[in-house]
């Protein structure tokens, strides 16, 4: 078990012949992701790696292969139609990579997926990938072995810290997500937490969280109420100024909002166990363990 | 990116929003002339940082008459003006806005941004106008509201309603306030704003609505729509090492310490200054290096950091997921060899080929020190700069 995707999870890449889409399609294949087909406007009837058939739309590829999930590798400007040209083809879960989307794109994106089935990871992340079985992104797969803890992050380089020290101390993963870094992304840490929290396989969470937002305070509130799954957690931006977007478009201290010192307190509050530096995670997660 | 009042003035206008009459002026002739050509009792004068809070640093000054328009505005020009929104550097004034004097009646607070947690856009209102937003809910947070839209549904007239009953306004203005709200709505959405604040928003004598200052911070992601964005950046308001930075692709964020940091990716960057921080030394930047870490992109960075001449000490922290540190380690070894790296530099690999890349960088010749962790490297170079 493992949450939202595994080995029989058939993925169709949107932007499949793009510098990026084609690159990390060959990585995912790599992994044994099984992707069964791709899109890309004008370029529908050609094959992709001389076995993987290309197509013009969504709704194209669907009505000829069957598709659990799709990922986006579309240039920004696009981006915004992908995602609701496969959520109104209903395809159970899409990602999308894609850096740079406008907040107000992103924010009609959360307006077609309001009562649609679909569940939205990203944009401006890594992905999801559930060790040895299903990588779709663009995280380095060999850090990854199969385990114990999830992995949740609005981080990039920062998860695979993590992942690397959780592979190293012997726990493994189950599936790790990285939810995004932009202001409004399709899912938060929240829908994530009870999917892991019901995951018979997970046994404890990693929250890998950064200033801007509120939705580690609403997460926590989550931990303290219904999880009994330990949570460590980590917040990035400690010594970062306010008013300033570090990298993320969502990384930002406005009006004395956000901060990491504020969101600390309240994770803490709420039985989350911090971990004081990115280099003792998985130290922390082994004593939250033997504690619960 | 933040804009100056000028600017957002005049994307108001363009979205059919009315303002006062105003001239922006880059000397005290300038200032002189606007001020006779305005021809009201009084003018102020504005000056253009992007900052707020210039009322109270001596940036905002009423003119009685044109010649001491030309005065305030000499005054102020060149002036460095340090208000809570500056920093304690402050801000140089290098233009002004010579503005006709309005008859207030009634000052508001009005301010549209976006609402993270429900993907609204957020109407925040308050009768307190003039105070700093953040004071008010500070003090009195039930003198605020903030009303919710769903941008899919759009402004309806009970939001409206809710705003207007709460700022406690005339039954008369009732018809202009909804057509403002419309107008604000809409122009936050055509201009891909993320922050539109109207402080002080006043009632004038004459029962009309009128933004008596404008801020607008506009979405940087959405520059490709909008043209001209380009035209409205300031370099005078920016930091040169950011401009810099931000022209060869690099994300760049300038602070007080003294480590140069070098890292790929947003979230591990500020980890790595945070953990810097933890061992007792601060870091002298953010910095971003992304995903294609080869020697030119490492030198570029290089000469970045060696521009700020508090650096002491340089720390690259770079975990190889596609990239392969081997690869890093080979722009590291040559970039420094290309500009004759002199500061102590401590290199933390991880991920693909760490090993052969330890043994590059031990091997080069040069005196760089190897982090085993991120945590050891921080506390390394932490010891280095401390002495």
């Amino acid at each position: 078990m493992s949450i939202l995707i595994n080995k029989e999870t058939s993925v169709l890449v949107q932007g499949i012949t793009g510098k990026e889409g084609s690159f990390h399609t060959l990585k995912c294949l790599e992994y044994g992701t099984k992707i069964a087909a791709g899109v890309t406007p004008f370029k529908g009837g050609s094959l992709f790696n001389d076995s993987i058939p290309v197509f013009n739309t969504v709704a194209e590829a669907k009505s000829n292969i069957k598709i659990d999930a799709t990922v986006i590798f579309v240039p920004a400007i696009f981006a915004s139609s992908s995602v609701i040209e496969a959520v109104e083809s209903e395809i159970p879960l899409i990602v999308c990579i894609t850096e740079g989307i406008p907040t107000i794109d992103m924010m009609n994106v959360k307006s077609a997926l309001r009562g649609s089935s679909s569940v939205m990871i990203g944009p401006n992340c890594p992905g999801i990938i559930t060790a040895d079985e299903c990588k779709i992104g663009i995280m380095p797969g060999f850090i990854h072995k199969k385990g114990k803890i999830a992995v949740l992050s609005r981080s990039g380089t920062l998860t695979y810290e993590a992942v690397n020290q959780l592979t190293e101390a012997g726990l493994g993963e189950t599936t790790c997500i990285g939810i995004g870094g932009d202001p409004i992304i399709g899912s938060s840490f929240l829908t994530f937490l009870k999917m892991f929290e019901n995951d018979p396989e997970t046994e404890g969470v990693v929250l890998i969280g950064e200033i801007g937002g509120t939705q580690e305070e609403e997460a926590s509130e989550y931990v303290k109420n219904y999880m009994k799954k330990p949570v460590v957690g980590f917040i990035a931006g400690k010594t970062a100024p306010e008013g300033k977007r570090m990298g993320h478009a969502g990384a930002i201290i406005s009006g004395g909002k956000g901060t990491a010192s504020e969101k600390l307190k309240i994770m803490k509050k709420n039985g989350i166990h911090i971990a004081e530096n990115p280099s003792v995670i998985a130290e922390t997660m082994l004593k939250a363990l033997k504690k619960h | 990116m933040d804009i100056h009042e000028y600017q957002a003035k005049e994307l108001l206008t363009k979205n059919n929003i009315k303002i006062l009459r105003s001239t922006l002026c880059h000397s005290g002739d300038e200032a002189y002339n606007a001020a006779i050509s305005l021809n009201t009792p009084v003018v102020v004068v504005k000056a253009q940082v992007h900052a707020g809070g210039r009322g109270k640093a001596g940036g905002v000054k009423i003119a009685k008459t044109p010649d001491e328009a030309k005065n305030i505005t000499e005054q102020m020009l060149g002036m460095t003006l340090v208000t809570a929104q500056t920093g304690k550097d402050g801000k140089v004034v290098h233009k002004v806005l010579i503005e006709e004097g309005a008859d207030i009646k009634k000052e508001l607070y009005l301010s549209v941004t976006i609402d993270r947690r429900t993907s609204n856009i957020a109407f925040v209102v308050s009768a307190e106008g003039g105070m700093e937003i953040e004071e008010i809910s500070k003090k009195s947070p039930e003198k605020i509201l903030t009303v919710l839209i769903n941008p899919s549904n759009g402004v309806k007239s009970y939001h409206v309603l809710k705003m207007f009953l709460f700022l406690g306004l005339d039954k008369a203005i009732y018809n202009e306030f909804t057509n403002f709200v419309t107008l604000l709505y809409n122009a936050f959405l055509a201009e891909d704003m993320s922050m539109l604040e109207i402080n002080p928003l006043i009632i004038t004598g004459g029962g009309n609505l009128i933004p008596l200052d404008a801020k607008i911070a506009l979405d940087d992601n959405a520059s490709f729509r909008h043209p001209y964005y380009n035209d409205f950046i300031d370099e005078d308001e920016e930091d040169p090492l950011e401009t810099k930075a931000k022209s060869v692709g690099l994300n760049y964020i300038r602070l007080d310490g003294n480590v140069g940091c070098m890292v790929n990716g947003a979230g591990l960057a500020m980890a790595t200054m945070d953990t810097i921080k933890e061992f007792g030394a601060a870091p002298a930047n953010f910095l971003d290096v992304g995903g294609t870490a080869d020697s030119k992109r490492v030198e570029t960075a290089f000469n970045i950091l060696l521009s700020d001449k508090n650096v002491k000490a340089i720390f690259i922290n770079i975990f190889g997921g596609i990239v392969k540190c081997d690869m890093v380690a080979d722009g590291v070894i040559t970039a420094a060899k290309n500009i004759g790296l002199k500061l102590p530099v401590v290199i933390r690999l991880e991920g693909t080929n760490a090993d052969k890349a330890s043994e590059l960088l031990e091997t080069s010749g040069l005196n760089f020190i190897v982090g085993d962790s991120l945590a050891d490297g921080a506390r390394k170079v932490s010891k280095i700069v401390n002495g």
